[in-house]
């Protein structure tokens, strides 16, 4: 009898009634799932090229988009599409010319006032910058989620194209130069990459912890393992356990989501390089 | 001689928000100007990153309890500032793991604001925190943070000439027999003081600009550090005066006549100010160049 019921309790907290049967959670499921995917796919060549500042502060720059698209009454994804693809351009002019510091930050801190400064006049307060900020899962609609796919699929199609190329300029430069590869080319193409998918995470976790998601599974997996395959499947997996649990969890206690999913993947972080440490300890004890 | 008689009789003057606003943007300014050279000197503007951001989530938290928003930014800002100088050199801006952290502290921030409107019912806390609020500051907290400021530049004036040697370069000073790890721990008390007060200030999000922007500037125009102390502060309170000045003028700008965000306005003029700065260095090594010609 007591079993039942911690059976019960259980069955109710991973299942809560609605979950399955509510729209937007599927449309949250589907969207959360491509983001996980593409965020790994860019998010393993962030960490490989020690770009995380790029991350940093490209969906930063996506949040003025939006709030931009709002002011002039555009879909949010015009804004988020121009926007991440410019900024992600000057960004990557900006730092091959060695000036990411003070302009850089300079910039960035003028885009989040623009985008301030856009939230005001569109009369957009609280609720609306919440949502651009730290995500909302409520408010995806269908339209948005084949837009999603549509730029997911683009984002996967680019990155399988760059994935050769990008890969030899990050880890043999010279070679790959020597060898006739057009680097400036594949930094801004990159640049392009890592600000597409900015335009996925924006709505779904928001511009403050898309950061997250790009680096956080990566980061873990490449903990644990070095070969390139490997590192890409475990990301994969943590980085879709993360945005899964956060979404359950949010609808469970109807908590942001972006919380969550942040929270999650500091924690798979954490336990994974703990467990790395005990078990470097213990093979130097033997 | 009508403008002026305008200007002084503006109904600006007799505002008290407006003077809250004013001496708030103007002590977090100076503050943020003159540590800002240091931070500038010693390379640390990704630790400002990490300052305000996690004081952040304290005002988040502090709305949550009806505090004052300023204790919130102060005491997290604290937590952080401590966190590392307890972790020393290994905060490093590149560094994924800090980058996480960080991230972390945010999605605590989203949630403590999430639960802010639910008990509160006051969305624009949001706005308030990430993006500063000078005319809706609360005003009990103008007085702490003028004097706090004024403690924060009294400290930083008495331990002008060892911060300097520590901060060009450790390894002499600490030949010298100057004590670099007080330097250093004194230093980052100023530091969270003039960081939490640019974020009260300016918002969380927008508080780079005061930190960086005049120090950058002052170094750029300026060759001694004395000099580039004090044109950095004259920038910062030039921009914090002309900002709220213009914020209070908006009022009935185009296209909405809503008023534009004075955070907004500060960073902008901050920019400008820094690419004026530019400007004037480039053109005063012209000048001397020109100058070298005719003597040779």
């Amino acid at each position: 009898m007591h079993m039942m019921g911690v059976l019960d309790t259980l069955h109710l907290w991973l299942l809560p009634s609605g979950l399955l049967t509510t729209l937007y959670m599927w449309h949250a499921y589907v969207c959360g799932t491509i983001v996980a995917l593409t965020a790994t796919l860019v998010g393993y060549f962030v960490v490989l090229r020690g770009v995380a500042f790029m991350a940093h502060s490209l969906p930063k720059i996506g949040f003025a988009g939006v709030a931009g698209a709002t002011v002039l009454q555009v879909p949010p994804l015009v804004g988020l599409l121009t926007f991440n693809l410019l900024g992600g351009l000057v960004m990557s002019t900006l730092s091959r010319r060695g000036r990411r510091d003070v302009v850089t930050a300079l910039t960035l801190v003028l885009a989040l006032g623009a985008g301030e400064l856009f939230l005001t006049l569109g009369q957009a307060y609280g609720e609306t910058a919440y949502a651009l900020l730290f995500g909302q899962i409520v408010g995806i609609s269908g339209p948005q989620v084949g837009q999603t796919l549509a730029v997911g699929l683009v984002t996967t199609g680019l990155w399988m194209i760059l994935y050769r190329p990008l890969l030899f300029v990050t880890v043999a430069r010279d070679q790959a130069l020597a060898r006739g590869v057009r680097e400036r080319l594949l930094d801004n193409l990159f640049a392009i990459l890592v600000g597409l998918v900015c335009v996925m995470t924006v709505p779904v976790v928001g511009a403050l912890l898309g950061f997250s998601l790009l680096i956080g599974p990566v980061a873990t997996a490449s903990l644990v393992t070095r070969r390139g395959v490997h590192t890409l499947l475990l990301a994969g997996a943590l980085g879709l356990a993360a945005i899964w649990l956060a979404l359950l969890l949010a609808y469970d206690s109807g908590w942001p989501v972006g919380f969550f999913a942040t929270t999650i993947i500091v924690l798979e972080y954490k336990v994974v390089y703990i467990g790395r440490w005990v078990k470097t300890r213990r093979a130097l004890a033997i | 001689m009508m403008y002026l008689d305008a200007f002084v009789h503006s109904p600006f003057w007799h505002s008290p928000q407006v003077w809250h606003a004013l001496f708030i943007t103007t002590s977090a300014g100076v503050v943020s100007a003159v540590v800002g050279v240091f931070i500038v000197l010693r390379g640390q503007s990704f630790a400002g990153h990490i300052l305000t951001d996690v004081g952040a989530t304290g005002a988040s938290a502090s709305f949550l309890f009806s505090i004052n928003s300023w204790y919130g930014f102060l005491s997290f800002g604290l937590l952080a500032g401590a966190g590392m100088e307890a972790l020393g050199k290994r905060t490093r801006g590149r560094d994924t793991a800090t980058g996480l952290v960080l991230s972390f502290f945010m999605g605590l921030g989203a949630l403590f604001l999430f639960l802010d409107t639910r008990v509160s019912n006051t969305a624009d806390v949001t706005m308030s925190v990430l993006f500063g609020s000078v005319f809706t500051a609360d005003p009990n907290t103008t007085p702490w943070l003028i004097g706090t400021s004024a403690a924060t530049l009294l400290v930083v004036a008495a331990i002008y000439r060892p911060l300097l040697i520590c901060s060009i370069d450790a390894e002499w000073a600490q030949a010298r027999g100057i004590p670099v790890r007080w330097v250093g721990l004194l230093f980052m008390l100023a530091f969270v003081v003039a960081a939490e007060d640019s974020a009260l200030a300016m918002g969380a999000l927008l508080s780079t600009a005061f930190l960086m922007g005049p120090a950058a500037a002052g170094v750029r125009i300026a060759h001694r550090i004395g000099a580039a102390i004090g044109i950095s502060a004259l920038l910062a309170v030039m921009a914090a005066w002309l900002g709220v000045g213009l914020a209070y003028a908006s009022y009935n700008w185009p296209p909405a006549g809503r008023g534009y965000p004075c955070s907004f306005l500060i960073a902008d003029i901050l920019f400008m100010e820094y690419l004026g700065a530019g400007m004037a260095a480039r053109w005063r090594a012209h000048i001397r160049r020109l100058g070298g010609k005719r003597c040779t």
